[in-house]
């Protein structure tokens, strides 16, 4: 796990997983075509993306089927929770020092 | 190194997504105020011209004005809902969003279960003849509706939801002026909220 100087994970330096960690945050669980229509973004691009914070396992995956069409949820495990709690954390602190 | 504008623009980022993936925004107010309206031109049709107003739970109008009341209730709804649909789907496309997504269904399922509950127990009360009961019954569950709902939207639907289920149970005990309350919670009630939501969120 990278932390930078500030507290600030690199893991959510890309806009796109930021944009998968809120939406997780507040979400039980979201399939990849929701998380898509959210974010606005291709599906190579989110399909990397998610790889890559299932990597560090801020998230869990959940395959089945509906009828014969693959449906793949996703969930925001303990660990990802804790890091984007610090995140937001780190992200407030940053600002406030800023207005100050 | 990124700069402060940048952090910024990830809390903002962070902000809207949760509130998109969690909360169905694309109400309108209009189609609030124009629910209302139908509701109203609906009473007043059914008072006027059909001669309907039920004072007691076993009230009995004439056949045939009873099935007319079904026909111009179900153009009502029909009306209420297809302008909900046209007028929501307008302000999502407005937002660059879908108006069918993951949120949307959510929010429907949620009003659907006690809609569907409280329709099938008018039917059958409408079966054993009391009909004086529709009006207070369809206040009180689509009060419940919106109050279920109100988790998947803006939170003033929740205190909507409330109204008209308060409403609801007056005008059970009030039955002889059910009619009027229906009225007013359907109609008075749905302009208000249409007119507050459009000035507080769209303009």
């Amino acid at each position: 796990m990278k932390i930078s100087i500030n507290g600030l994970h690199k893991a959510f330096e890309s806009r796109i997983r930021l944009g998968v960690m809120s939406a997780l945050a507040v979400n039980d669980e979201l399939d990849f075509n929701a998380l898509k229509e959210y974010l606005d973004v291709t599906d190579g691009n989110l399909a990397s993306h998610l790889k890559g914070l299932e990597k560090e396992a801020f998230i869990g995956v959940e395959k089945s089927f509906v009828g014969r069409k693959p449906n793949t949820k996703y969930f925001m495990t303990k660990e990802g929770k804790e890091a984007f709690n610090d995140h937001l954390k780190a992200l407030e602190k940053l600002i406030r020092g800023v207005a100050e | 190194m990124k700069k402060e504008q940048d952090y910024i623009r990830d809390i903002a980022e962070i902000r809207s997504m949760m509130e998109r993936s969690s909360k169905f925004l694309s109400l309108s107010g209009w189609a609030g105020i124009l629910a209302g309206i139908y509701a109203l031109s609906g009473a007043y049709i059914a008072y006027q011209f059909l001669g309907f107003n039920p004072d007691t739970i076993d009230y009995s109008p004439t056949l045939s004005s009873l099935s007319f009341i079904m026909i111009l209730a179900i153009i009502i709804l029909i009306l209420a809902i297809g302008t909900a649909i046209l007028l929501s789907s307008k302000k999502a496309d407005k937002r660059g969003e879908k108006v069918w997504n993951t949120t949307s269904r959510r929010l429907l399922a949620s009003m659907a279960v006690p809609l569907v509950a409280g329709g099938i127990l008018i039917l059958i009360l409408l079966s054993s003849g009391l009909i004086g009961l529709i009006a207070p019954l369809t206040l009180l569950f689509y009060g419940l509706a919106l109050y279920n709902a109100s988790k998947f939207t803006y939170d003033e639907v929740r205190s909507l939801g409330i109204i008209q289920i308060i409403l609801g149970l007056i005008s059970t005990y009030f039955i002889t002026y059910s009619l009027l309350f229906w009225a007013v919670g359907f109609g008075l009630f749905h302009i208000v909220y249409g007119i507050y939501m459009h000035i507080r969120y769209e303009r």
